[in-house]
């Protein structure tokens, strides 16, 4: 076997993404700050973080759309900025579609067809049909908005890219949409696995997905742990203030709230056999709490900008 | 809400699906040698991460609950049913008895009373066709 993987042929696993301190910075303003961390090939990944934490930066970086203004992204080894065929299998599909308005919808298609080595008509035609929408002359800009959106992500399925990304899916998606592109994203990944980011603030609907999630917030990564992990990380101590503050002594209390003589305070961390027992004994209950929480939990500091 | 929802988002989600597994087996709704969804119909049909399932049933490959057959897929092991109801049974009183009992104490709730309720419901149960 030869170790070097020609870009064209379908890879069953997608591409691994390294990141090593990257930054970019618009004027004065740190848009994604000396993010490091590995993504593997093959793994559906979700990168959570509120508006303006630097989401959608850090995929057009990814994407090789624009440079990092420090430090260096890696896309199977390489450097993918204006790498040609690397390129080719980078696909960052954002809500609106970056469509030229005046194109027909069926040149639209015909365009990313022609572009992507992996395409998938068969899976676009689906895809077309399950959204209600047609391959016609119809010009993108005289679509709806919602329409522009299924158009996107159908795209964006279709070209089944080694690393295709997704920026904010939800947006312009209404529910039945929504969960069809979560169906039809899954069984394209099962047929063929692939890396597959999306970027969203709407974890319940996809955090079964994910094998892996990255938190951001103000341009730096707070998280990155396979999702299963992180599930059970966030619990929520509720009892005596004094019980609550001397049991959550040393833990890294995201966030408290305090009523009376009571405390609520949420802890990032893990149950080290006997927190139970010494919560049981001070009068403290213990429960883990969902995924959002523990998200809303972790970003939701006032900024200091 | 998906159907991934089924599965709360509390806890490792791995653990959710082989919990579910365990019991479908140990009420024989998988019953000896039965074949198992693969991991990537159970993935389709909740919603799930394939990788997520995959760790679910692995760990009841290890445990010696399912064992595979190469090419074909996963099966329950005979007697697994069984040796799981006998493990529920010795943890029956701890598990499911005990914090009853503590609740009708912290009630104050008389142990003539439980044990009458207890008696009249294997009586009806008896009577059952």
């Amino acid at each position: 076997m030869s170790s070097s993987t020609s870009l064209t042929e379908p890879t069953p696993g997608g591409h691994a993404l390294e990141l090593r301190d990257v930054t970019v910075r618009f004027g004065s303003t740190l848009a994604v700050d000396a993010v490091t961390t590995t993504i593997p090939a093959g793994a559906i990944v979700g990168l959570l973080g509120r508006n303006g934490a630097g989401k959608s930066t850090l995929l057009r970086t990814l994407a090789a759309h624009r440079r990092p203004s420090d430090g260096t992204v890696r896309v199977a080894g390489e450097d993918p900025y204006e790498h040609e065929r690397l390129m080719a299998d980078l696909c960052l599909v954002r809500h609106d579609g970056d469509f030229n308005l005046d194109v027909s919808v069926a040149d639209s298609i015909a365009i990313a067809a022609a572009l992507r080595p992996h395409w998938d008509g068969a899976t676009l035609d689906r895809l077309m049909e399950r959204f209600r929408l047609q391959s016609n002359r119809t010009k993108v800009g005289a679509l709806s908005l919602g329409q522009r959106a299924a158009l996107a992500v159908s795209i964006g399925i279709a070209t089944r890219s080694p690393v295709t990304m997704f920026d904010e899916p939800h947006l312009g998606l209404d529910a039945p949409s929504r969960y069809a592109f979560y169906d039809e994203l899954l069984a394209t990944y099962i047929a063929m696995p692939r890396t597959i980011i999306v970027s969203t603030h709407l974890i319940d609907e996809v955090a079964s997905l994910l094998e892996h999630v990255l938190i951001i917030d103000r341009g730096a990564l707070l998280v990155h742990e396979p999702a299963d992990e992180l599930r059970t990380r966030g619990l929520e101590l509720t009892g005596p203030s004094a019980a609550v503050d001397e049991i959550t002594g040393g833990m890294a209390v995201l966030s408290s709230r305090t009523l009376g003589p009571t405390t609520s305070a949420v802890v990032f961390g893990e149950d080290h056999g006997d927190l139970q027992d010494r919560a049981a004994a001070a009068g403290v209950e213990v429960g883990p709490i969902p995924l959002q929480d523990l998200f809303v939990a972790m970003t939701s500091q006032e900024s200091v900008r | 809400m998906s159907a991934g929802a089924a599965f709360d988002d509390r806890t490792a989600i791995y653990r959710q699906i082989a919990d579910r597994l365990r019991d479908d087996i140990a009420r024989s709704v998988l019953s000896d040698d039965a074949q198992v969804m693969s991991t990537n119909q159970y993935a389709a049909f909740h919603r799930i991460n394939p990788a997520t399932v995959a760790k679910a049933f692995q760990e009841l490959v290890d445990d010696g609950l399912l064992y595979k057959r190469r090419g074909v897929g996963m099966f329950v092991t005979p007697g697994s049913g069984e040796r799981l109801r006998d493990e529920r049974r010795s943890r029956f009183v701890l598990d499911v008895l005990g914090p009853v009992l503590d609740e009708a104490e912290r009630l104050a709730i008389p142990v003539d009373d439980i044990l009458a309720v207890i008696r009249a419901r294997s009586t009806t149960a008896k009577g059952r066709p």
